[in-house]
């Protein structure tokens, strides 16, 4: 179930994958799918992780297509975990993005790791940034902005999370890529970022919202 | 060989005679296995054919010596360097493990000494430099020391197939393996690679009892608290007392109850590895020193630096393991040819039982221990990629060399060339890209692809995974640090909490950068003192002791009287447990049904066993709400009886379960991510390194999850598998326990029973289905929205 709530005067919903819907629009907006991530690690000589997470992120992207049946998707940047792992898609995986880019708009904007315009065999056009009625761009800038970035994550019952977080200036993605580390929401980063507001935790079935920076003590038995 | 004139005098010039054991390993030729008790001069003995044999000088490094602990090489090192002086030899020693400075590093590289002094993980890495061939090529002897503690692990897989490319860089080199008292001693030299046993005389025997208390042990609980008095006493009346406690939470809470008493405010000190370093070592140099009377410790102390002085053990708790005690006890060795004294304080009315059935296996020298599984692949895994950094090779010749390694002498072909093919491309299933390869051959000898990698992989050396852990940190500027808490402990606290860490009480204030934050508050009762952390369960033979004397009413006199009722009392009320049946009980207790059953399988399998059997429980429409598992029962509660036990423990059934539940399980994560580092799948984190707060790294969960969607016959997960169902899972056990006990016994009793008694009021009780994760999560982000007002 998604977390409805309001943001630069516009009504968003927060996904429980990670997936930021806009419905006045219908746009899906997903940052850092680090797409070929365990290839550009390959590649570079470094560890030989399973080649697999194009395959778990595009299955569960497209999973969220299906159920949003956006007019348009947006990557917030980092789609690619380098210039050069988007040309060393297999063709299959190529195919099958064009397969989901069928019938809609298919938006890249560029990241600190696909900072280039996105190479001809994917469907989709490469931008700096989005600004219609939000401004939509990898990393936060001067705010109102929606951004990616930055992996948020929060603890909670025991268990790591990815996360939404919610400021007055800054909304911030989690990253839906499979093979995505996260940065806490309390490190100084994103704390400068989003002193107060509110996390959405994903990861189950449901979107839950937590509070952020307040000065609670629980459980405190003085 | 013998023993030289000179070497003669300089024994005869310390008023020593040369024991019989040294004597026979300087004769001996060939591979050796010594085992002596602590003192017995076991480290001397294992150079004296060295130090004999550089009399007259020798170019190059001539004996390795290997030990688990880094501290010991430095003790090697100070003990050797008298007879090396005294008797003039033209020797050299040195040490080198972590901590040896790098411009010391590269001159060993050039100029290496006589004796070298390593662990394991520093020789793994100096095997992997392309002069090894060179420093290692003019080595005659290699010492194994503490050899039955490095065999308990995967650190002995390393160090045997190590000791295989010695054998390969330097034919005719001859081992020594030097150990403590073990249950097999041909099993101990077959994983050398095979060698003559030479057993030194154990000694007198150890005058080891239970300690008599005023109060009886309590019913439940671990902590022992109840024999304080009588343990300060013993501590008077002692030199050095070191008192042993199966967990760390156990000895803090131990170690606050001693002082709470200590009246003659006694020096005692604290010892286990969450403390930090500093403290740990301020500790150890007061103890060296003499200045401590006793020291509350765990297994930290289990290996270490011989003080000489100590001359009482007293283990609190139940020993859980034979030749664990043995060991133990034999740390009370002030003088050789005294015996060594050892008391023990059962926790609880069970581990009573366990108590005399461990005092009645040291008396029968009837050691414990389970079987060595065969050599894991993640090890060989990480030996292949070290043995391409040193230079190409050959895979035949690998494949022959590695099987010299006892623990890989069974190794097939096909599981070699798995593991290789691991090594050279990650041996996954989609093969669409040719970059995946890390080692590739050329010329008929595989090699690094990437001589850079070379760096990585040196980095990763080593088999031992650190549990996530965290420092815990007083508040304020420059806090002092207090020591460490395993992540998962600290994911449960909340700021407010109390809980005891190097035997003070603390608040928990907050997290900071990955560091806890904590207040002292001395006059608070802690709330919590659990680090998590895996509990050792008891030992299978330990476990059939204890069932049998249970089930022997004629031989119950030699348990204390209120064990001995206690048990009577059971016999009356419902039945004994005995070998060759498996007793189970159901009855109401409070509005809910209770199933105990006596399995005596060890808390790791009963605990899988519990999983398992509430699952089925669920289908079978019984509504299982709980149980809890400890070394010898599993509990269960449920809003139905369980009136047949036996579909519930249909084999079959319970394997068919075992695979669905592994899928998620976090235990089978933690396994994985184990393999994963040992393997070089992914980076052991650095030291600081990974807490630098990088978005960049992520769990081995996920690498564990996407593995097991999309390639799930992969040999990571195979390996996980392995080791889980030996390790944590333990489910061998749960078949073992099936296996010697073929008939069931059950019992309908209308109420709670003797033995289920104590059960009720045992702690770690495991709530199942319906309050699974999400719905924990859903609860605890709801009340934060209430207390912020916010909902």
């Amino acid at each position: 179930m998604s977390y409805g709530f309001d943001f630069a005067g516009q009504s968003l919903q927060a996904r429980p994958s990670g997936a930021l819907f806009w419905p006045d629009r219908s746009w899906l907006v997903v940052a850092d799918l680090h797409l070929g991530k365990s290839e550009r690690m390959a590649r570079r000589g470094g560890s030989l992780l399973p080649p697999y997470e194009v395959l778990a992120t595009l299955d569960r992207l497209e999973a969220e297509i299906a159920a949003t049946d956006p007019a348009c998707v947006v990557s917030l940047g980092d789609g690619f975990d380098d210039d050069a792992a988007a040309l060393a898609l297999p063709d299959m995986l190529c195919d099958r993005l064009h397969g989901m880019a069928r019938g809609r708009r298919w938006t890249w904007v560029s990241g600190n790791h696909d900072p280039s315009p996105v190479c001809p065999r994917l469907p989709g056009e490469t931008v700096a940034e989005l600004t219609d009625g939000l401004v939509l761009r990898h990393q936060a800038g001067p705010g109102p902005d929606v951004s990616g970035h930055f992996h948020p994550c929060i603890r909670l019952a025991g268990e790591r999370r990815r996360c939404f977080l919610i400021g007055p200036d800054h909304l911030i993605l989690p990253a839906f890529g499979a093979y995505t580390g996260g940065l806490a929401i309390d490190s100084p980063a994103l704390s400068a970022l989003v002193p107060r507001g509110l996390a959405i935790a994903c990861g189950g079935t449901r979107a839950l919202p937590v509070p952020v920076g307040t000065t609670l003590r629980r459980g405190h038995r003085a | 060989m013998s023993l030289p004139p000179d070497f003669q005098d300089w024994f005869a010039r310390q008023g020593w005679q040369p024991h019989p054991h040294q004597i026979a390993l300087l004769e001996a030729k060939g591979d050796t296995l010594l085992i002596a008790p602590t003192g017995g001069g076991k480290t001397l003995a294992g150079f004296l054919p060295s130090l004999v044999d550089l009399k007259d000088g020798h170019r190059g490094l001539h004996t390795l010596y290997v030990s688990p602990l880094k501290a010991l090489t430095a003790d090697i090192a100070r003990n050797l360097a008298r007879p090396v002086a005294e008797l003039n030899l033209p020797v050299r020693v040195e040490d080198r493990t972590g901590d040896t400075r790098s411009s010391q590093r590269a001159r060993q590289r050039v100029d290496p000494p006589q004796i070298l002094l390593t662990t394991p993980e520093s020789l793994a890495l100096m095997l992997s430099y392309e002069q090894a061939p060179q420093i290692f090529g003019s080595v005659r002897r290699v010492v194994l020391d503490e050899l039955h503690a490095l065999a308990e692990n995967k650190r002995g897989d390393q160090l045997m197939l190590c000791l295989a490319r010695l054998r390969s860089l330097s034919p005719g080199l001859i081992a020594t393996g030097l150990s403590a008292t073990v249950e097999d001693p041909s099993a101990l030299a077959d994983f050398m690679g095979g060698a003559t046993v030479i057993q030194a005389d154990p000694g007198p025997e150890p005058d080891i009892a239970m300690l008599a208390t005023a109060r009886p042990a309590p019913w439940s609980g671990g902590g022992g608290h109840y024999a304080v008095p009588e343990v300060l006493d013993q501590i008077r009346q002692a030199r050095t007392t070191i008192i042993f406690i199966n967990t760390r939470a156990q000895a803090e809470l131990f170690f606050q109850a001693l002082w709470a008493a200590n009246d003659d405010n006694l020096p005692i000190g604290l010892h286990h590895g969450s403390l930090a370093r500093e403290a740990r070592q301020r500790v150890e140099a007061a103890m060296a020193a003499g200045e401590l009377r006793a020291v509350v410790a765990t297994g930290s102390l289990d290996l270490g630096i011989d003080w000489g002085a100590v001359d009482l053990v007293i283990q609190v708790g139940a020993p859980k393991n034979v030749k664990r005690l043995v060991q133990r006890i034999g740390r009370a060795n002030h003088r050789y040819n005294a015996p060594s004294r050892a008391r023990i304080v059962p926790a609880n009315r069970f581990e009573v039982i366990e108590c005399v059935a461990a005092l009645e296996a040291v008396h029968e020298h009837d050691l414990d221990g389970d079987p060595r599984g065969p050599g894991p692949l993640d090890v060989l895994c990480q030996h292949i990629l070290l043995t391409a950094c040193a230079g190409p090779f050959d895979a035949d010749a690998l494949f022959r060399e590695v099987r010299t390694a006892g623990p890989y002498r069974g190794l097939t072909r096909a599981q070699f060339d798995d593991t290789l093919d691991f090594a050279a491309t990650g041996g996954y299933a989609l093969r669409a890209y040719d970059r995946w390869q890390r080692l590739m051959q050329r010329d008929g000898l595989w090699r690094l692809r990437d001589p850079r990698a070379a760096r990585d992989l040196r980095m990763n050396v080593g088999t031992i995974v650190e549990a996530e852990m965290l420092k815990v940190r007083l508040r304020g500027r420059g806090g002092v640090p207090l020591g460490e808490v395993e992540e998962s402990f600290a994911a449960t606290l909340v700021p407010g909490d109390t809980f005891l860490i190097g035997g003070q009480t603390v608040r928990y204030d907050a997290m900071r950068e990955m560091v806890i934050e904590v207040t002292k508050q001395p006059t608070r009762q802690p709330r919590i003192a659990v680090y998590s952390g895996l509990k050792l369960a008891t030992s299978t033979q330990l476990s059939h002791r204890v069932q049998a004397l249970i089930g022997d009413p004629a031989r119950h006199w030699v348990l204390p009287p209120d064990t001995a009722d206690w048990l009577a009392l059971q016999d009356r009320i419902s039945v004994l447990p005995r070998p060759g049946v498996l007793v189970s009980e159901s009855f109401p207790f409070q509005g809910k049904w209770h199933f105990a059953l006596y399995g005596f399988a060890g808390r790791n399998a009963l605990q899988t066993l519990g999983l398992l059997m509430t699952r089925m429980m669920e289908e079978a429409g019984l509504g299982p709400l709980g149980f809890i598992a400890t070394d010898y029962a599993l509990l269960i509660w449920s809003l139905d009886p369980v009136a047949d036990p036996a579909p519930l423990l249909d084999r079959d059934g319970l394997r068919a379960g075992l695979g669905d539940w592994l899928a998620g399980n976090a235990v089978m994560k933690r396994t994985f991510r184990n393999v994963a580092i040992i393997s070089g799948l992914i980076q052991r984190n650095m030291p600081g390194g990974r807490r630098s707060g990088k978005q960049a790294t992520f769990s081995s969960d996920i690498l564990y999850d996407t593995l097991r969607r999309y390639d799930p016959d992969h040999l990571l997960l195979r390996i996980t598998a392995d080791e889980a169902r030996r390790g944590l899972v333990d489910f061998d056990r749960i078949e073992e326990m099936l296996d010697r006990s073929p008939q069931i016994d059950h019992r309908m009793t209308g109420r709670v029973t003797p033995l289920a008694a104590p059960l009720l009021l045992e702690y770690g009780r495991v709530p199942i289905s319906g309050a699974g994760r999400e719905r924990l999560a859903e609860a605890e982000a709801a009340a934060l929205m209430a207390e912020a007002g916010l909902a």
